[in-house]
């Protein structure tokens, strides 16, 4: 179907970036194709190319490029405009943003069949109606009427898959298709591309996470900087890798425990009774948990399942409705912020997103010295995590996602805390970066005997960093214990639904 | 989505009170006695006053005069200018259809054009003359503008009439000057606006759908852009009353404009007074109708209200 020949494509502009340099792509009907890389290594922009999406800067060449059996290398914008949606339809990454906010999930879903002419407008809600039906969204008529925000994660990248297969195309090119979501959801999202491949469809599959795509896929093809470095079937790839990227790859699939059995040191934080109402709605009930020095507890759940909140409670940005936290013996929740913020030093916070959490418009040199005292060298802080003096000048937007949350471990660790809130430290990351960023938490706690609290929608994260874990749903702890207990036993028919929604990749050597 | 029309509604109306409030506070603080300042330049005869005293109740306890001006306020009696021996909603009256003719014309002038301008100067060079040319616009004085037009096509060409209110030639003009600007701001922004939109990931999508670049903007695209313009109502109307001011002086038109520079020359307070209120009644309607298009123009924001 599709079979390409050296493909490079370079964006021209002030600077010339060779995002694809020379890439040999071919896709059989009715395979399965996995292009797995990190951000920026071109995966994403090969996929474009295929349907003529790579933008209006990219300059696209290729010695073969074929699609359909038709060369497209003249091809106008009407030639390509027939092919989108008809023979291929695209998945991007967040329904939210991927689909319209603005306009119902039946107009969107509407639109591919009114752009190609599919059935007149009689028939057009039937059809709609259809196509829920077939990526099984409950109460199809309802949610053809709502909008995008409307809907939760799930549902909508559904409703995202039902408008690119409106269109009846052979190839499905899914970008990411999974990663803004919990891992449950993640993997019905998973299960329903395979039974779109079971129904004859072409997939090509594209990922940061090995292991996301490793069940589906029948071939792997490994990208870095614009390169496919390694491909061939799934399994020959998984056991006999020979590309040191790609292996670096497969043990960020794997995980591997970074966690400690040592007996941890006195208390540093605790939490008696915490219960937060919102409204007629309580959102953490009963929660209790104790910290000691040099501990990571994991703290576990799905989005809505109340651990943001809990973090909110023990970092003192909201109030609890009832019960009391205490940190390093002082009392923490019942106190006016005046008395909190001497101790506020001693406690810090991680986010997920520190493009959001940074002011954009200080430098780096800045955002770690504010944590120092007056006139420190911010340069010792940036060196514990692995960055060197040369990203002091730099603005957030100008560093990697991985830089930026090393930068954000450094403001962290700069005040000597004895308790990080890691709120979704890794979530936004690559695998590969995660592995890494992983690697230097666990580093600090070693060191510095700093306890971490890690909290994390991902189970496979927290089952590689955690030595403790508690798991969150519908505001209470259902489960807790050390993490190999909890993994391996696991008591609450949660907590085996979240580890079975884990794609973990099994090598068998 | 009732309860939030009813909510605005009720807040418009406070603002209205505030305004209304504010005005006669002003007329209090005034140096010297109220009867002097109700007067300004006007005739000052111990009839006129005795006729000031009484309609606006100074004999009486301050509350009562205060309670018995905005209740006249609220049925639309806005007092009586002395110095034109006429009711200052008379005067209003007679005025106000000139000045809400220009403003209107001008606004949708300004609207369609930029609208026009936005979607059709996509790409290079057109994009490039038509940004700089609406920049030149905007920073240019409106009179001059005006007297350049006048200059022009009335008195080389002969198309328009120079001066005066009669009949739609005599509108074009005017309108034309008074909406280029709101043209050329408007445009930008629909612009700055579209090319956000295009960059979204929906766009992508749309794009994957098969869709004409033409379809993605105007069904997509356009729609987005409208949030940020939409914002601009508010500061649309300073425009218009503000801009009709001078444009009613250069274009020798009757309307507010001309009232409200000639009353606050004789200090006729009454007049004065009546336009401050009207002014801020017109901010009131254009506010509400900006927030009730929000909720017309994005889902997102109707969940918390309704």
């Amino acid at each position: 179907m599709i079979d390409v020949r050296n493909l490079r494509v370079t964006f021209v502009g002030k600077r010339q970036v060779e995002a694809v340099r020379g890439v040999d792509l071919t896709i059989g009907a009715g395979e399965c194709v996995a292009l797995v890389g990190e951000s920026g290594s071109g995966k994403s922009v090969t996929a474009r190319s295929l349907v003529g999406l790579a933008g209006p800067a990219a300059r696209v060449e290729a010695d073969t490029f074929t699609v359909d059996g038709r060369d497209v290398r003249g091809f106008a914008a009407r030639d390509w405009r027939r092919l989108r949606g008809r023979f291929a339809g695209l998945i991007l990454q967040d329904a939210l943003v991927s689909l319209d906010p603005l306009r119902t999930v039946g107009a969107e879903i509407g639109e591919v069949l009114r752009a190609h002419g599919i059935g007149d407008r009689r028939d057009r809600p039937q059809r709609i109606r259809r196509l829920l039906t077939d990526v099984h969204v409950p109460e199809p008529d309802r949610r053809a009427r709502q909008y995008p925000h409307q809907l939760s994660g799930g549902l909508r990248q559904r409703a995202l898959i039902a408008s690119a297969i409106a269109g009846g195309p052979r190839l499905l090119i899914a970008d990411e298709p999974t990663t803004a979501l919990d891992a449950t959801v993640q993997a019905q999202i998973l299960t329903l591309l395979a039974e779109r491949r079971t129904n004859g469809e072409t997939l090509l599959l594209i990922s940061h996470d090995l292991a996301v795509v490793a069940k589906l896929a029948d071939r792997v093809l490994v990208m870095k900087d614009g390169r496919i470095v390694e491909g061939g079937d799934t399994r020959t790839i998984l056991v006999g890798a020979g590309h040191p990227y790609t292996r670096e790859l497969i043990s960020a699939a794997t995980g591997r425990w970074r966690g400690t059995t040592t007996a941890p040191g006195d208390v540093v934080a605790e939490a008696t009774g915490l219960r937060k109402v919102y409204g007629d709605r309580t959102v953490v009930r009963d929660f209790g948990l104790t910290i000691r020095r040099g501990e990571i507890v994991g703290l576990v759940g799905e989005s809505g399942s109340g651990k943001t909140t809990v973090a909110q409670l023990l970092f003192g940005l909201a109030g609890p409705t009832s019960g009391h936290v205490r940190f390093e013996g002082a009392d923490f929740s019942g106190v006016p912020e005046r008395a909190r913020r001497p101790m506020r030093r001693r406690l810090q916070l991680i986010a997920q997103d520190p493009l959001s959490a940074f002011d954009p418009r200080w430098t780096v040199r800045r955002i770690v010295g504010e944590a120092l005292p007056r006139g420190e060298d911010p340069a010792p802080c940036l060196e514990r995590v692995g960055l060197g003096a040369d990203v002091l000048d730099r603005y957030p937007r100008q560093l990697s996602g991985g830089q930026r949350q090393r930068v954000a471990v450094a403001r962290a660790i700069a005040p000597r805390p004895s308790l990080i809130i890691c709120d979704e430290p890794v979530s936004a990351l690559d695998v590969s970066v995660q592995a890494q960023v992983l690697d230097l938490l666990a580093g600090i706690r070693e060191t510095d005997g700093t306890a971490l609290l890690f909290i994390s929608h991902d189970l496979g994260v927290i089952r590689d960093i955690a030595d403790r874990v508690l798991v969150m749903k519908d505001g209470r702890v259902v489960e807790q214990g050390p993490v190999k207990a909890v993994f391996d036993h696991a008591g609450h028919e949660y907590t085996r639904a979240l580890l079975d929604a884990v794609p973990t990749v099994e090598v068998s050597r | 989505m009732t309860r939030a029309v009813a909510r605005r509604i009720a807040s418009g109306a406070v603002v209205l009170w505030a305004a209304a409030t504010a005005a006669y506070l002003a007329l209090l603080a005034a140096p010297g006695d109220i009867v002097d300042s109700l007067i300004g330049d006007g005739a000052d005869t111990p009839q006129i006053r005795a006729q000031i005293i009484t309609e606006w109740n100074l004999d009486r306890p301050a509350v009562v005069q205060y309670l018995d001006y905005l209740w006249r306020a609220a049925q639309g009696d806005l007092g009586r200018s002395y110095l034109l021996q006429r009711p200052v909603g008379e005067v209003i009256g007679d005025q106000l259809p000139p000045t809400l003719r220009l403003a209107v014309a001008a606004a949708v002038f300004g609207v369609v054009l930029a609208l026009v301008l936005a979607v059709t100067t996509r790409h290079r060079w057109v994009r490039r003359a038509s940004s700089t040319a609406e920049l030149i616009i905007v920073s240019t004085p409106p009179f001059l503008i005006g007297i350049v037009l006048l200059s022009v096509f009335s008195f080389r060409f002969g198309l328009f009439p120079v001066s005066g209110d009669q009949g739609w030639a005599a509108l074009v003009l005017p309108a034309v000057t008074l909406g280029l600007p709101i043209a050329g701001v408007l445009a930008q922004v629909l612009r700055d606006g579209l090319d956000r939109a295009l960059d979204e990931p929906f766009a992508v999508t749309a794009r994957a759908r098969g869709l004409t670049e033409r379809a993605v903007l105007m069904r997509h695209a356009l729609r987005h852009s409208l949030i940020p313009a939409v914002t601009l109502l508010g500061w649309l109307t300073g425009a218009l009353l503000g801009g009709a001011v001078i444009i009613e002086q250069v274009f020798g038109r009757p309307g507010l404009g001309q009232v409200t520079l000639q009353a606050v020359g004789n200090g006729d307070m009454p007049v004065v007074l009546a336009v401050v209120v009207l002014a801020a009644a017109a901010f009131v309607v254009v506010n509400t109708v900006a927030d009730l298009a929000y909720l017309l123009i994005d889902p997102r924001l109707r969940r918390s209200t309704s």
